[in-house]
């Protein structure tokens, strides 16, 4: 019979400790999310990259509406809430009226591209120099797993229960795609969070988006592919397959437009 | 103020009401502006984005209506002083923005240039969701605006609420000599954010949820954020100073109430009445929120009727009623009166026709 | 073949059972398949967690697959033959 290992106490040889609990941008790490949900592990992802960036002391978060709001409480961020869809527009009034500062948008996919499509296409064709974030599980989360403008033909949902069906629901948009055509967009990318080397393939991106942003160089973008078992109807476990064989076969992960790219 | 002899009077300049309001933001400090073209706010707009780059403020002309208010919000935010503005139709767009920025304690100044006067609901009422009040302020005249805008600001700032602005067509389009005062800078609210907090432990939250972030998984407790800004409303309301315009009421038969525009005409109509021998005499509401519901019960007081003059199927009029609660018959002497434009220019508005009205319920 | 009696063993990690909500992805995303949840123990909340055994890479792929923020993870400045 296999021994455990003590996992209650650090280890007792010389180590360094790599990774801790909480990153350094969140102030309590306990949330009410359902377990396995992507979200968190996206959020971590997100604040990591502003903090490596050591750009915490001039960030400001704005905020959709979504699962992910229960994080604007928690973190070491200065926050800005916007209602659903509009995070974009209020993005754009902090950055024009103080361009020192680095805005972010911490938005869903119901929120994004539902609700708010109008705001991110036209404040990307403003080329506003502001990094959007969207948490792309391809459904409204937080009223309780509905279907949203990017699910995906197939996929069951409360509002397409057998099914999206392009007939009778229409097709997914591609946001990812429609952003990277316009030219005030200077990066567009997607990642996903159902690995980790996805996990670090994502933080690459935000990085680079970041940087972006911090050069003036555009409207940024990154679409994370989140983890959404309860919205999916599937056991936590089937969460990172289901995410690849569904929502990454239509909402391809990799960098669609890069204008800092040599 | 700083250590100057008395600055020289501002000089009056011969100016559109688009233009003045527009002078009188830049004076008061307002350095955002946000909006999207329609009659007859589109002059305002145009104002802003020539002159607010001049004082390196920015102007931005939104998508639709509701990015122009979600704009102005994010600039608020910043502490910025901002704006943002339309007519009716357009502020029902921004109405869940309005309502919520309310809830996020946010110093917005909001115009609603009207076409005609259809929208005392809408601004006094809440127009939006939940259970919110603004500040609605109602100038009669280009001059009186500047001094409202400044107010508005003012008010705006000091009860972290948004002020809604009533203008309409005739304000927008009517030149008149106006001086605008010179402005000072306002300093920036601690709890405005800069990013500057972030890291530190204690990095800012401004949210129509909350307004400190809980840091634990329970997160935010809206019945409490609620309650809070209850109470921060039931203390504007409390100390906000209603204002109207009074004259000839003391003795007056017939006390006529208007609003905005129409209120001059009603003024010059009371005057010219007056003048003939008639015991008349007008109360203009300058609040419409808080509604100086004491100067018109006290105007009312010994008068044989009041009349409601507006151009709408009868809106103020509610207020009027329950500020005389009985104690004199209320007249509505008002109603649609629109041209083929609907922009708000009423064939009615004539100081004859008026005069007629009033004189009608004189010595009944 | 018995396999070996020691797993050569470059990490560990201290986990937050408490904080745990059986959600099985650190299980999956483990190189060196060194986690595995618990049958019949569960925390406070009911959930399920999982423990360790030797041959811990000190990779983070748990720690950065987590949604719970449940992984703390130590890279051991020599790597040690630790008995299974």
């Amino acid at each position: 019979m296999t021994g455990f290992v003590p996992t209650d106490r650090p280890p007792s040889v010389p180590a360094r400790l790599v990774d801790d609990f909480v990153p350094a941008l969140i102030d309590v790490g306990a949330h009410h999310l359902c377990p396995g949900c992507g979200e968190p592990v996206a959020m971590r992802c997100a604040m990591e990259a502003v903090d490596e960036l050591d750009l915490v002391g001039r960030a400001i978060a704005v905020f959709g509406i979504g699962c992910y709001t229960a994080f604007s409480n928690n973190l070491d961020i200065e926050v800005l809430q916007a209602l659903h869809g509009r995070a974009p527009s209020v993005a754009t009034g902090v950055k024009r009226a103080k361009p020192e500062t680095i805005v972010l948008t911490i938005q869903g996919d119901g929120d994004m591209v539902s609700e708010g499509l109008q705001e991110v296409l036209h404040t990307a064709a403003r080329g506003e120099n502001v990094t959007c974030i969207m948490l792309n599980n391809g459904v409204f989360g937080e009223t309780g797993g509905h279907m949203t403008a990017t699910t995906v033909l197939g996929q069951r949902t409360k509002t397409s229960l057998e099914g999206r069906d392009a007939a009778r629901h229409g097709r997914p948009i591609l946001l990812s795609s429609l952003l990277a055509q316009i030219d005030g967009a200077g990066f567009v990318a997607r990642g996903a969070v159902n690995s980790a080397g996805n996990v670090a393939r994502t933080k690459k991106l935000l990085l680079r988006a970041l940087e972006v942003q911090t050069r003036g160089a555009g409207f940024s973008f990154v679409e994370i592919l989140t983890m959404c078992p309860t919205g999916w109807f599937i056991e936590t476990e089937e969460a990172p397959r289901y995410l690849d064989d569904n929502l990454a076969a239509v909402h391809a992960p990799g960098v669609l437009k890069d204008v800092l790219a040599t | 103020m700083t250590g100057s002899v008395s600055a020289p009077p501002a000089r009056a300049r011969l100016m559109q009401g688009s233009e003045a309001i527009a002078e009188a933001m830049i004076a008061a400090g307002c350095r955002f502006f946000a909006g999207y073209p329609m009659t007859p706010f589109t002059e305002v707009l145009e104002h802003m984005a020539r002159k607010l780059p001049e004082v390196g403020g920015v102007c931005m002309n939104a998508e639709s209506e509701i990015e122009a208010v979600g704009m102005a919000w994010g600039a608020a935010a910043t502490g910025t002083p901002a704006a943002t503005g339309s007519t009716g139709q357009g502020l029902s767009l921004m109405q869940e923005s309005l309502a919520e920025a309310t809830l996020a304690r946010l110093p917005l100044v909001v115009l609603n240039m009207a076409r005609a006067q259809g929208d005392y609901y809408q601004a006094t009422r809440g127009g939006g969701h939940g259970d919110y009040r603004h500040i609605v302020l109602a100038p009669a005249d280009a001059a009186e605006a500047v001094e409202l805008i400044g107010l508005a600001f003012d008010l705006a700032e000091r009860w972290r609420n948004p002020v809604l602005v009533m203008g309409d067509y005739y304000l927008a389009h009517t030149a008149r000599s106006v001086a605008i005062p010179a402005g000072s800078p306002r300093a920036t609210p601690e709890w405005a954010l800069d990013g500057s907090t972030g890291g530190t432990g204690q990095a800012k939250l401004v949210s129509f949820l909350g307004s400190d972030k809980q840091r634990d998984d329970v997160g935010y407790d809206l019945s409490r954020h609620y309650a809070a800004c209850a109470a921060a409303t039931s203390e504007m309301v409390r100390h906000v100073e209603p204002l109207a315009e009074v004259a000839f009421a003391d003795d007056a038969e017939v006390v006529v109430v208007a609003f905005g525009t129409p209120g001059k005409y009603v003024r010059a109509a009371v005057r010219q009445l007056r003048s003939e021998g008639a015991a008349v005499g007008y109360v203009r509401p300058v609040t419409l929120f808080p509604f100086p519901s004491e100067l018109v019960a006290e105007a009312a007081r010994g008068a044989r009727s009041v009349a409601v003059y507006e151009n709408n199927q009868g809106q103020m009029l509610d207020d009027v009623r329950l500020a005389v609660l009985g104690t004199a018959p209320v007249h509505f002497i008002g109603g649609l009166s629109l041209d083929s434009s609907g922009f708000g220019i009423a064939p009615d508005l004539e100081v004859g026709v008026l005069k007629a009205r009033i004189e009608e319920l004189v010595g009944r | 073949m018995s396999p070996p009696p020691t797993a050569l063993t470059r990490g560990s990690l201290v986990i937050d059972v408490e904080a745990c909500k059986g959600c099985n992805l650190c299980i999956d995303a483990c190189p060196p398949g060194v986690l595995s949840m618990t049958e019949h123990e569960v925390n406070s909340r009911g959930y399920r967690y999982p423990r360790l055994v030797p041959g811990c890479t000190g990779c983070k792929a748990c720690s950065q697959i987590c949604p719970d923020f449940v992984f703390q993870v130590y890279k051991y400045e020599t790597p040690a033959e630790v008995p299974r």
